[in-house]
C-alpha cells in the first residue's frame, strides 16, 4: 500500500493541519431525499426544500391574486420595519464592523479558515472578482451617479421643517444649504456610509460564520450551523429548518428583486442606445437573456462559469473607471476621492449614531433601508464568500472581504458621483441630475466622448452583474435547500435559475409586484439582524475554541 | 497487460460498490497491477468526511481494506470547490498523474438525461487515454 497523496501536486499534498471539529452524530444529507423527476435525479432536504419552494409559490400566487392587498400589506410592512427599527439596523449594523475590526486586531485573526495548513482554493484576483460581484456589482452601477446626486441636491436644499416641528427635508445630518462643495462633500460621506464599511462588515460576519463552522467545525454548509454551539442537537431539527428556509426566502426573492431592477435599467440603457422600447415584452426577454446565460454558468460551475464571468466583468468595471476617471476631469476626480475619503471619515460618528436623529427621512428613508436590503442580502452573498474562501485567515479574510471592497467602492462612488457633480457645479449640465434613477449613469456618460461604447459597456456590465449574482445566487439556493451538499446533481442548480427567472418575470408583469417584493425582502432584513448578532456571539465562541483547540 | 488499474470511487456510496470492486480484484490479480482508488471530494464537508484530510484518510483505509484481497493498492483524493460539475475534470487530470492505462468506474444505467448532462463514465470514456471499463449498477 502506497500514499499518492504526498506525491502528486494535484491531490491533497499534505494534511491541511489542525482544526477543532464538533463532534456531532449529524450526518451530511442524512435528511435528504434522494430520487428522479423522469430521467433527472436530485438530492433534496427534507423539509427545506419543500417548505421554502411551495411558500415562494404560495407568495407569487398572492401577489398576482390580489394585487392591491398584497401591495398595501408589503408598504406597511415596508415602512413599519424601515421606520420603527431604524435605531435597532444602525446600531447592529456599528456592531458588525466594530466586531471585524476587533477580529482584525486580536490573536483570532490568526485562524484559518480550513484548518492550519489549508491553502487558498482562489487566487487573489479570482476570489476578489468573485466576492466583489456577486456583493454588490450591480448596485454600483444603479446608484454610482444616482446617490451621490440624491444626497447632494437634498444637503443643498438644506433643512425644512413641517408645521408639526418634524423635518421634511431629505438631507443627511443639518445639510449644507446654498454650499456646494460642503453639499458634495457631505453627500458623498454618505454615499460611502451606505457602501463602505458597514455593509461590508455585514457580509464579512456572515462570510466568516459559515466559513468557521463548515471548514474548521466539520457542520454541513447552511446557516443553521452557525447556530450550534447556542441550540447543539437542536439545530438538526425545526430551530434549524427555520433558519434556512429564512434563507432561501430571503436569497430568491433579493435576487428576483435585483433581476426586474436590472432590466429595467439594461432596458432603460438600450432605449437611451438603439431606441428599443421601454416595454414589459423587452423587459422579460432581457430577464430571459440574463437567466439563459446564468444557466450556462451555473451548469459550467464555479471554476468554468462564475469565476471567468466575473472576472470579465470586473476588467469590463475596471475599463470604464478608468475611462471616466481619464476623459473625466482626472485631478478633480483624484482630489475629490481623497477629499470624499476624509469627508466620510469626518461624518462617519454622526452618521452611524442610531439615537436622537432629527435627519428622519434619511435616516428612515436611506439608511434603515439600506441596512435592512444588504442584511437581507447576506444569506446569499454571505455564503457565496464563504464557499469560496477556504485557505484564508481570518484576518486576510476580514481585511480583503471589508477594506478592500470598501476602497473599490469608495474610488467608485468618487469617481462616477464626481464626475457627475462636477459636470452640475462647474459645467452646469444638469441632465443626469434630473434624469430618472435608471438613466443617470446614461446621462453622466452622453457627456463623455465615446458615449456609443461607453454606454454599451454600461449595459453590458449591468447585464454581466445580474448574470453573476443570479448564477452565484442559484448554486447558494441549492446548496441550502440541498442540506449543505455542494455536490448534489447538477439538474437541481438549474431549477432554480430557471425558477428565479421566473418568479421575476411573473412579478415583473403583475401590477406592484416587484415593489411588494422589495418590501418583502426589506422585512427579512429584521429577523435578520438578530440572527447576524446571534451569529457574532457564535463566531467568537468558535475562534475562541478553535485558538485553544489548534 | 495493465500496470496501473486506477478506480474512481464515492465514497459516500461504497456499500454500492461490490461487483465493481470484485471486477477490479480480479482484474488486478490475474495481471499483477497495482490498484489507485481516486476520489473526489469537496472542500465543505460532506456525508462521507468533515473535511478533505479525513476524506483523504477514509479513502486510504479503504484501498488498505481492497488490497487485503492480496493486490497492491493506492489511493489518491482530490478537493473541488465545485465537484458536481468538476469531478470529470478532476478525474481525467488525476489518470495522466497516475499513468493509468485501465480505468473501471460504475456508471448507472443510462437514461433520457445523458443526452444534456453525460454521467462521468460517458465522460471519462469519451476523453481518457487509458481503456475504460464501466460496470452498470
Amino acid at each position: 500500500m502506497t500514499d499518492e497523496n504526498s506525491e502528486i501536486a494535484d491531490g491533497i499534498p499534505t494534511p491541511d493541519g489542525a482544526s477543532h471539529i464538533i463532534d456531532t452524530e449529524y450526518e451530511i444529507g442524512q435528511d435528504n431525499f434522494e430520487g428522479s423527476v423522469g430521467p433527472f435525479g436530485f438530492d433534496i432536504h427534507n423539509p427545506v426544500f419543500g417548505i421554502s419552494g411551495l411558500a415562494i409559490v404560495a407568495f407569487v400566487f398572492y401577489t398576482l391574486a390580489l394585487p392591491e392587498q398584497a401591495g398595501s400589506v408589503f408598504t406597511w410592512l415596508f415602512s413599519s420595519v424601515t421606520q420603527g427599527f431604524d435605531w435597532f439596523f444602525i446600531g447592529a449594523a456599528n456592531i458588525f464592523v466594530l466586531f471585524c475590526l476587533a477580529l482584525i486586531v486580536t490573536p483570532l485573526g490568526n485562524v484559518r479558515l480550513g484548518g492550519t495548513s489549508a491553502t487558498p482554493d482562489y487566487t487573489y484576483v479570482g476570489w476578489f472578482a468573485m466576492l466583489f460581484a456577486a456583493g454588490m456589482g450591480i448596485g454600483l452601477m444603479f446608484y454610482g451617479v444616482s446617490e451621490p446626486m440624491s444626497h447632494f441636491s437634498s444637503s443643498l436644499g438644506g433643512v425644512t421643517m413641517g408645521e408639526d416641528g418634524v423635518r421634511t427635508d431629505w438631507a443627511p445630518l443639518g445639510g449644507a444649504a446654498g454650499n456646494e462643495a460642503e453639499a458634495a462633500r457631505l453627500g458623498m460621506a454618505a454615499t460611502i456610509f451606505h457602501w463602505g464599511l458597514h455593509p461590508w462588515a455585514i457580509y464579512a460576519v456572515v462570510a466568516l460564520s459559515l466559513s468557521l463552522f463548515s471548514y474548521n467545525k466539520g457542520l454541513p454548509l447552511t446557516f443553521r450551523s452557525a447556530f450550534y454551539p447556542l441550540l447543539g442537537e437542536r439545530v438538526w431539527g425545526w430551530p434549524g429548518h427555520v433558519i434556512d428556509i429564512l434563507a432561501v426566502f430571503a436569497t430568491l426573492f433579493g435576487l428576483a428583486t435585483s433581476l426586474g431592477l436590472g432590466a429595467t435599467q439594461a432596458n432603460a440603457g438600450l432605449n437611451e442606445l438603439f431606441g428599443i422600447p421601454v416595454n414589459a415584452t423587452t423587459e422579460v426577454i432581457l430577464i430571459s437573456a440574463i437567466t439563459a446565460i446564468a444557466l450556462v454558468s451555473v451548469l459550467r460551475g464555479l471554476d468554468g462559469g462564475v469565476k471567468i464571468l466575473s472576472e470579465i466583468n470586473m476588467g469590463l468595471a475596471f475599463v470604464l473607471l478608468l475611462f471616466v476617471l481619464l476623459v473625466g476631469p482626472t485631478v478633480y476626480l483624484l482630489t475629490f476621492f481623497a477629499d470624499s475619503l476624509l469627508a466620510y471619515l469626518q461624518y462617519l460618528p454622526a452618521l452611524a449614531n442610531p439615537i436622537g436623529r432629527e435627519d428622519t427621512n434619511f435616516v428612515q428613508g436611506w439608511t434603515s433601508f439600506y441596512w435592512a436590503w444588504w442584511i437581507s442580502w447576506s444569506p446569499f452573498v454571505g455564503m457565496f464568500i464563504a464557499r469560496v474562501s477556504r485557505g484564508r485567515t481570518v484576518r486576510e479574510f476580514i481585511v480583503c472581504v471589508l477594506l478592500i471592497p470598501s476602497m473599490v467602492c469608495v474610488l467608485w462612488m468618487s469617481v462616477f458621483g464626481g464626475t457627475a457633480l462636477h459636470q452640475v457645479i462647474n459645467d452646469g449640465y444638469t441632465a443626469a441630475q434630473e434624469a430618472s434613477l435608471e438613466l443617470k449613469l446614461f446621462k453622466m456618460l452622453d457627456v463623455l466622448p465615446l458615449t456609443s461604447i461607453t454606454s454599451l459597456i454600461g449595459i453590458v456590465l449591468v447585464i454581466v452583474f445580474f448574470v453573476t449574482s443570479s448564477d452565484s445566487g442559484s448554486l447558494v439556493i441549492d446548496t441550502i435547500t440541498a442540506g449543505g451538499k455542494v455536490d448534489a446533481p447538477v439538474p437541481q442548480r438549474a431549477f432554480w435559475c430557471i425558477f428565479e427567472g421566473a418568479v421575476a418575470i411573473v412579478l415583473l408583469l403583475s401590477a406592484g409586484g416587484l415593489q411588494s417584493l422589495q418590501s418583502m425582502v426589506i422585512s427579512t432584513g429584521l429577523p435578520f439582524t438578530v440572527v447576524l448578532l446571534v451569529m457574532c456571539v457564535a463566531v467568537w465562541r468558535g475562534l475562541v475554541n478553535e485558538r485553544k483547540h489548534t | 497487460m495493465f500496470q496501473k488499474i486506477v478506480v474512481p470511487v464515492d465514497l459516500t456510496h461504497a456499500d454500492k460498490l461490490n461487483n465493481t470492486l470484485q471486477i477490479v480484484a480480479d482484474l488486478a490479480m490475474s495481471h499483477g497491477a497495482e490498484v489507485c482508488y481516486v476520489g473526489v471530494t469537496a472542500t465543505t464537508p460532506t456525508a462521507a468526511a468533515h473535511s478533505p484530510e479525513e476524506y483523504a484518510a477514509k479513502l486510504t483505509e479503504f484501498a488498505t481494506a481492497q488490497g487485503q484481497k492480496g493486490f497492491a493498492t493506492s489511493a489518491k483524493a482530490l478537493t473541488a470547490p465545485d465537484p458536481a460539475v468538476d469531478t470529470d475534470k478532476k478525474l481525467l487530470t488525476a489518470l495522466k498523474d497516475i499513468g493509468a492505462d485501465l480505468v473501471v468506474m460504475q456508471t448507472h444505467a443510462p437514461n433520457a438525461a445523458d443526452y444534456i448532462w453525460s454521467g462521468h463514465g460517458a465522460s471519462i470514456a469519451a476523453h481518457a487515454d487509458a481503456s475504460v471499463f464501466l460496470v452498470r449498477d
